[in-house]
């Protein structure tokens, strides 16, 4: 249960940026995590309700792309995705892969409300 | 009000391994050869830290971090009645340390008379993983009791890893643990990791350990 460290960094990296672009508020949040990172949405979710109250960012969404882990056989070059267990390779069997992704953990981008200037 | 994407592409933990960045350079820079000690509650890190303060404090000045949730200090009382220098942190409930907390408790330790610094993470499988201390290597502790499974069911924990201990193999006759199975799970994760299958209690296997760990000390000061 990390997650409270990695809610209040979300937060800390999307108000920098926020205040970077001069927004009034940040409306949206879109995080790209690897499978392979035990990290638990619903857990982020929860505390960011509480971490992002007062700041820039309250009230945005939290968006999470998800992105599957892949392993690449090194004896017979296919390529599978592991879902709930960590498996050898499906075709031959083997025990020599290179994970080639599901080990992300990253804020991509942040949506942003700007006060508009009228013209005069 | 006009809405605006706003790309950042920034690492969560950038900040942490920031400061984990600036302990390596610290300790570089005072010749101290570090390790990050992980494993879950019972696995024998503290036994594991006592037996290789044993085998080293002849040659090598060894200052100690324990990371403990509660503000208990049987672990470091233990090593400081080794006669090392021992330093806790009390996280406060959290689950794991990080590079912060480490930075912090590195001002209380003499440094510049230290040759090795051994940090006891928090007793968990899953979030120390994610911090880089920045300690020379990242060392796991898993023990036969705790079943051939845990590299499955752990992933995370084994792909940053330079070190693995199998603790308790002087259990392996009462309990099942199917080594090839265990062994075939880390190669999925980390091939060719360096293991160590040990058993701090009779003391075997211990002595391949020290070498290799005298050898990396010895080395690291010449890198």
């Amino acid at each position: 249960m990390h997650e409270l460290s990695v809610t209040e960094s979300i937060l800390s990296i999307a108000s920098e940026y926020a205040q970077k672009s001069e927004a009034k508020k940040v409306t949206d949040i879109h995080l790209v995590i690897g499978r392979l990172s035990s990290i638990v949405d619903d857990s982020v979710q929860f505390y960011w309700d509480f971490v992002a109250e007062n700041t820039i960012c309250q009230g945005a969404k939290l968006h999470f792309n998800r992105i599957a882990a892949k392993l690449e056989c090194q004896d017979c070059d296919f390529t599978y995705e592991i879902t709930e267990m960590l498996t050898p390779c499906p075709k031959c069997g083997g025990f020599n892969t290179h994970i080639i992704s599901g080990e992300e953990f990253y804020l991509e981008s942040i949506e942003i409300e700007k006060e508009e200037f009228k013209t005069l | 009000m006009s809405a605006i994407r706003v790309p950042v592409v920034e690492k969560i933990f950038n900040a942490n391994d920031q400061i984990a960045h600036q302990n390596r350079h610290l300790m570089n820079q005072n010749d101290v050869f570090a390790i990050n000690i992980m494993a879950s509650p019972g696995a024998g890190k503290t036994s594991f830290i006592l037996q290789t303060i044993k085998h080293l404090q002849a040659d090598f000045k060894i200052g100690v971090i324990e990371g403990d949730t509660a503000a208990v200090t049987i672990d470091s009382d233990k090593v400081v009645a080794a006669g090392m220098p021992a330093v806790q942190i009390n996280t406060g409930g959290e689950c794991h340390l990080d590079a912060t907390m480490v930075s912090e408790a590195l001002t209380r330790l003499p440094l510049a008379e230290l040759d090795l610094v051994i940090v006891e993470n928090v007793g968990n499988l899953i979030c120390p993983a994610a911090f880089d201390l920045g300690t020379s290597i990242n060392l796991l502790i898993a023990s036969v009791p705790e079943g051939d499974d845990k590299p499955y069911k752990y992933p995370n924990i084994y792909r940053g890893l330079e070190v693995l201990i199998i603790n308790k193999t002087d259990l392996q006759p009462y309990v099942q643990f199917d080594m090839d199975y265990f062994t075939r799970g880390v190669q999925l994760l980390n091939p060719g990791l360096t293991t160590f299958p040990v058993s701090c209690r009779t003391g075997e296997g211990i002595m391949p350990w020290i070498d290799w760990l005298k050898a990396e000390i010895l080395r690291s000061r010449q890198g």
